[in-house]
């Protein structure tokens, strides 16, 4: 194995970006399900999750504790194959698609070799995130076909239905972008974003001076939301008609894990909006002295949310609040002052105002559900078919002569 | 052995697999599922090949459009398992010596090659010169098998709606 490792050393590197990546990506997750119920609350004047841990930080361990426990139930008359299948295809091709995502312009050096940002850097990244997509719908209509349920198979097809109209809209919707950078690698997406109109705009694909992709972005987020099966297009589990819908079978650890693909799903949508539209790891802020100082921003908010926390931390209510939430500001205070450090400064900025951005649309996202209600059937094909795609056709045919009259 | 040829033979194993997985097994949806395995297999010879747009493509639309309709259909017409028949008698006199035949004029043919017949790696930039080929050289070809395809799908929606 070692030997292995010493003649590849790329997959001794790649191994060690892919476990990192991982770890963050499931506390992400993890977090994201406590942030929903944080937003949901507060958008409807409740407090949240708030016993577990102060503001209901431990919430999301006690979550996955709980489903570790629980009795993981196989209801008779089962397709036993599929059903075990299915969670496992869905969770797998969620997360997957992150290995495919650019962090940040910049190399780091892991063991001596330099590496960029992301883990796979390949040539047609984009294609691959939507082939991994676009075979993900298998784990939501397979769930439902094999639970033995009539809610469930209902779910199924609906979702299937749902995901495959959706999914036109989506890579239609892409294709302006696509015209505009040339390529499908996301990397180099990102770095046809770079500079600014009258020095002051910057050039994302959102604010393109050839034709800015307002469009694009609409039937982009849109089609978005509909392919992670999120209100209002949550049909796929409408739980007043479905109870839960392809998932109502699934208990304990299987259900966790479709409830984690919808939020790995969820994030993997916001990446590619911040890379396709919102310039990816580009600074909102061009390099000119004047701005000079927006490099320190990212010193600067960790460090006033480290002392904020430190702050607030101390006067809370319980005990294991007065000592967990200090612990964090310090942490962030550490981060701080690690990433005011000269090398450190510059490699924190892609990442830094990606994950910014990421969080951006998330929020959204996150707003849309607990906003807007959920459509009917006949509404969701219709905006589908009818609105969603011509839009997105319009979109090409506009970008297209847009880039030709520039040449 | 080379790296390239162990994954050829794990990949076209995964195939070959698939494929009489997909004869074999009784229940509509699994045979379905066997066939998502073989395209997937083929999309992985693809990449071999270093044509990644024709494999991303194969996923896309192979895997990710027509077989969820093959599978959204049998779930929705609720197909059960089916049932195992003898083989008929056009099967047993024709269908079995013209597949022994097939197979063996196949073999007969590869054995007797003289050009290798292993396919070769496409050269860099295979997407570019895709789009060129498609959108330059064979435009009018390309353009007319869409207006085929649209025929095709204005046609299928006058059969839908004539009973309505």
């Amino acid at each position: 194995m070692s030997a292995l490792f010493a003649r590849y050393p790329i997959l001794l590197v790649s191994l060690v970006k892919i476990v990192v990546l991982l770890f963050v990506l499931l506390t992400a997750v993890a977090y994201l399900v406590w942030f929903e119920r944080k937003v949901a609350a507060h958008i409807q004047s409740r407090v949240g999750p708030y016993r577990v841990g102060p503001h209901g930080l431990l919430q999301p361990l006690a979550d996955g504790v709980k489903f570790l426990m629980k009795e993981d139930l196989t209801p008779a008359g089962v397709d036993r194959f599929v059903y075990s299948l299915a969670p496992f295809v869905t969770m797998t091709l969620a997360i997957s698609t992150i290995a495919l995502i650019p962090f940040g312009p910049d190399s780091i050096r892991i063991f001596g070799q330099t590496t960029p940002l992301v883990v796979a850097n390949v040539n047609i990244g984009l294609l691959v995130i939507f082939a991994l997509t676009s075979v993900g719908v298998y784990g939501v209509a397979l769930a439902g076909w094999s639970s033995n349920n009539k809610y469930s198979l209902l779910g199924g097809l609906r979702s299937s239905a749902q995901m495959i109209s959706y999914e036109l809209s989506l890579t239609m919707s892409v294709v302006g972008v696509l015209l505009l950078a040339g390529t499908f690698n996301l990397s180099e997406i990102v770095r046809a974003q770079e500079g600014f109109t009258w020095r002051l705009l910057p050039k994302w694909n959102l604010f393109n001076p050839t034709l800015p992709q307002l469009l694009g972005f609409l039937c982009y987020f849109v089609a978005g939301v509909a392919e992670t099966n999120r209100l209002p297009f949550d049909l796929a589990e409408a739980e007043s008609e479905l109870v839960a819908g392809y998932h109502t079978e699934y208990s304990s650890f299987r259900f966790a894990m479709f409830f984690l693909a919808e939020y790995a799903s969820m994030i993997t949508v916001s990446f590619l909006a911040t890379i396709l539209f919102f310039g990816g790891w580009l600074s909102p802020f061009p390099a000119t002295p004047l701005f000079g100082w927006t490099r320190y921003l990212p010193v600067a908010l960790f460090g006033v949310g480290g002392v904020i926390l430190v702050i607030h931390g101390l006067r809370y209510g319980t005990a294991l609040g007065r000592m967990e939430l200090p612990a964090l500001g310090v942490l962030l205070c550490g981060l701080a002052a690690l990433s005011a450090r000269p090398g450190i400064v510059d490699l924190v900025q892609g990442p830094f105002w990606f994950l910014l951005k990421v969080f951006v649309v998330l929020f959204v996202y996150v707003w849309v559900r607990w906003t807007l209600p959920r459509f009917r059937y006949d509404q969701l094909m219709a905006i589908g078919w009818k609105f969603l795609l011509p839009l997105a056709l319009a979109n090409v045919v506009l970008t297209s002569f847009a880039v030709v009259a520039r040449k | 052995m080379t790296a390239q040829l162990a994954v050829f033979l794990a990949l076209a194993a995964i195939a070959v697999a698939g494929a009489v997985n997909l004869i074999l097994q009784r229940h509509p949806v699994h045979s379905a599922l066997s066939l998502i395995v073989v395209m997937v297999a083929l999309a992985g010879l693809y990449l071999l090949l270093d044509a990644e747009f024709v494999a991303a493509i194969q996923i896309i639309v192979y895997a990710g459009a027509i077989m969820v309709l093959f599978v959204f259909v049998i779930m929705l017409l609720n197909a059960g398992a089916e049932e195992r028949t003898n083989l008929s008698h056009a099967a047993h006199f024709a269908g079995i010596p013209l597949a022994i035949f097939l197979l063996l004029e196949l073999s007969y043919r590869v054995a007797r090659a003289s050009a290798p017949m292993v396919a070769q790696p496409v050269a860099e930039g295979a997407t570019r010169r895709l789009a060129m080929l498609l959108f330059q050289d064979f435009v009018f070809p390309f353009e007319l098998t869409s207006i085929l395809i649209l025929i095709a799908i204005v046609g299928a929606l006058v059969l839908a709606k004539r009973d309505a």
